[in-house]
């Protein structure tokens, strides 16, 4: 049963079906990217093709809509609530322009893409933050739309998966993006209380205020390996505490460990997770 | 009221010369009795709580205790909680609304305890599940602000029906120091963040984030506390007045609010 390969761990390298697929080997020219664990160069092509991983198990960064069509069924996904924007609530010094620059760099209007679609033949909303918007950051807008991801979901009896990626808090909208973290809370609160069924996966990083709400209220929550995932900011914890930091402090494994987190997802089995996950939940037939 | 900067009123908020949470229980209810321990892992000193009586009703009482001297404010964090503090406080909460008891919560910290232990039993699952558990919350709450409110550790316990400032506390998603060394490299420009973040009870109150201002004006005298307990004795009326279920709706939507106006 292929669904159910995540759950099988092979005992050598043979088992595992030798040491690399290929070896790696760049076209003329092809860009290349340095692995931060292994050291090696891998040309960008071979990294998109292995949903940003590394063949040593290395998990990159991966984009929101990159995501969305790696998790989704092909052509499922249906964006919603794209209109929400953040505005400027407090005219912070130098926040319209910085979101401007943002906006063009980076392609989108927010930090999160919302909109229903179907995982594993199964419908559900989702939402998928975006690291290369401000790091994910939490402000009215993405507060908002996820807000109505959790309220329309609670309206059609809708399960929702989350995909987390934030440095916390939009600190530009001052109050406002703390307020995000209650009025997200209790959307969440009562969709769950409405019987549904939220899957959260915190992937590289979630941190702060995001951490500290709706990353945290899954009914079930995945963290991918290696992922970054705390409250408070490492550095700042060394440099009020003056102690040395555990090792692999705040990774997902140190969650997973502190019974925090119900399972580390790697990507190469992500999808089949999640389908089981939701076919568990909310019916469908038995794998 | 006054017209100090942003940043006077950020370093009133934190003198130590303030009244703490201990002060305000005190100076407004009768019979208070602390109740220690969150039942999974410790006490935490940081965080105040207990059953008391706000005149002849009897109340939950939740206060963020920074300490008065320097030994008591090594012991109590600085009123910095740890998780355990914000399940101590989840669990009074739940049980007065067993026993249908208002929670008054009184806030005053520089933010959740930052350190290693705090991240191994998760501080932030900690007020993640007070915010959820507290939107629900069957019975009134009322938070008051009393000096510093320091972003999510402040939140977990405001997420409240009623939610005031006195009017020298500051409520902020970041402290003006952390906010001047991320934006702009330079922790000294903290008098400038203060000011961008509309962190003051005035801010705060034209912000739609708190009902009102209490005024500082006759702190050493009893009417002071007298005025405090007369306004939370009328939103209990008020809060128990309504069906609870309005209530509860009346609580969600004032937080839905933030946010969708300025879209």
């Amino acid at each position: 049963m292929p669904i159910l390969d995540f759950l099988y761990k092979p005992k050598n390298e043979l088992e595992k079906g030798g040491r690399a697929v290929a070896p790696v080997q760049a076209d003329q020219g092809e860009p290349e990217k340095t692995c931060p664990n292994c050291r090696k160069a891998i040309p960008l092509s071979r990294i998109w093709a292995n949903a940003n991983t590394c063949s040593c198990g290395y998990h990159f960064r991966m984009s929101a809509r990159q995501r969305i069509s790696f998790i989704t069924d092909k052509g499922s996904f249906n964006e919603m609530f794209k209109e929400v924007r953040s505005g400027d609530p407090l005219g912070f010094n130098g926040y319209q322009q910085k979101l401007e620059t943002v906006r063009a760099a980076s392609n989108e209007e927010e930090a999160v893409i919302c909109g229903s679609c179907e995982i594993g033949g199964i419908s559900t909303m989702l939402f998928v933050m975006e690291p290369g918007f401000m790091m994910g950051s939490m402000g009215s807008a993405v507060g908002e739309r996820i807000t109505r991801t959790f309220e329309y979901a609670t309206e059609h009896g809708l399960p929702v998966v989350g995909f987390t990626v934030s440095g916390g808090a939009r600190m530009q909208e001052g109050l406002i993006s703390l307020m995000q973290m209650a009025k997200t809370s209790g959307a969440v609160k009562r969709h769950s209380d409405a019987g549904l069924f939220y899957l959260t996966v915190l992937t590289d990083p979630t941190t702060g205020g995001v951490t500290a709400s709706f990353a945290m209220e899954g009914d079930i929550i995945l963290a991918e390996p290696g992922a970054t995932v705390g409250f408070a900011g490492a550095r700042v914890i060394e440099q009020t505490t003056r102690k040395t930091l555990p090792k692999g402090f705040q990774k997902a494994e140190f969650l997973l460990e502190h019974g925090f987190v119900d399972a580390i997802s790697p990507r190469r089995y992500q999808k089949s997770l999640v389908t089981l996950l939701l076919k568990i939940h909310c019916g469908g037939d038995a794998l | 009221m006054s017209e100090m900067d942003a940043y006077e009123i950020v370093k009133k908020a934190r003198s130590s010369g303030r009244y703490t949470g201990i002060d305000y229980i005190k100076g407004i209810f009768n019979h208070f009795f602390e109740l220690h321990g969150d039942r999974r892992f410790a006490d935490d000193s940081a965080i105040i709580g207990g059953v008391a009586y706000l005149e002849s009703m009897p109340v939950t009482v939740i206060a963020i205790e920074k300490g008065h001297n320097a030994r008591e404010r090594m012991q109590r964090l600085f009123g910095a909680p740890n998780p355990e503090g914000y399940r101590k406080a989840l669990r009074l909460m739940k049980q007065a609304e067993k026993f249908h008891r208002p929670v008054i919560c009184f806030v005053d910290t520089s933010g959740a305890y930052c350190g290693i232990g705090a991240e191994e039993r998760g501080q932030g699952q900690a007020i993640a599940e007070n915010l959820c558990e507290m939107m629900t919350l069957n019975t009134p709450i009322i938070s008051i602000l009393i000096g510093e409110g320091g972003s999510g550790g402040a939140l977990a316990l405001s997420v409240a029906d009623r939610v005031y400032m006195l009017e020298n506390a500051v409520y902020s998603v970041i402290s003006p120091e952390g906010c001047a060394s991320i934006l702009w490299k330079d922790s000294s420009k903290a008098a400038d963040a203060a000011e961008c973040l509309k962190l003051t009870a005035q801010d705060a109150k034209k912000l739609g984030v708190i009902e009102d201002i209490i005024s500082e004006e006759n702190m050493e005298q009893p009417e002071f506390f007298n005025g405090i307990k007369d306004m939370l004795l009328e939103d209990i009326f008020e809060l128990n007045s309504i069906p609870s279920e309005y209530m509860l709706d009346e609580r969600y939507n004032r937080f839905r609010a933030f946010g969708r106006t300025e879209l």
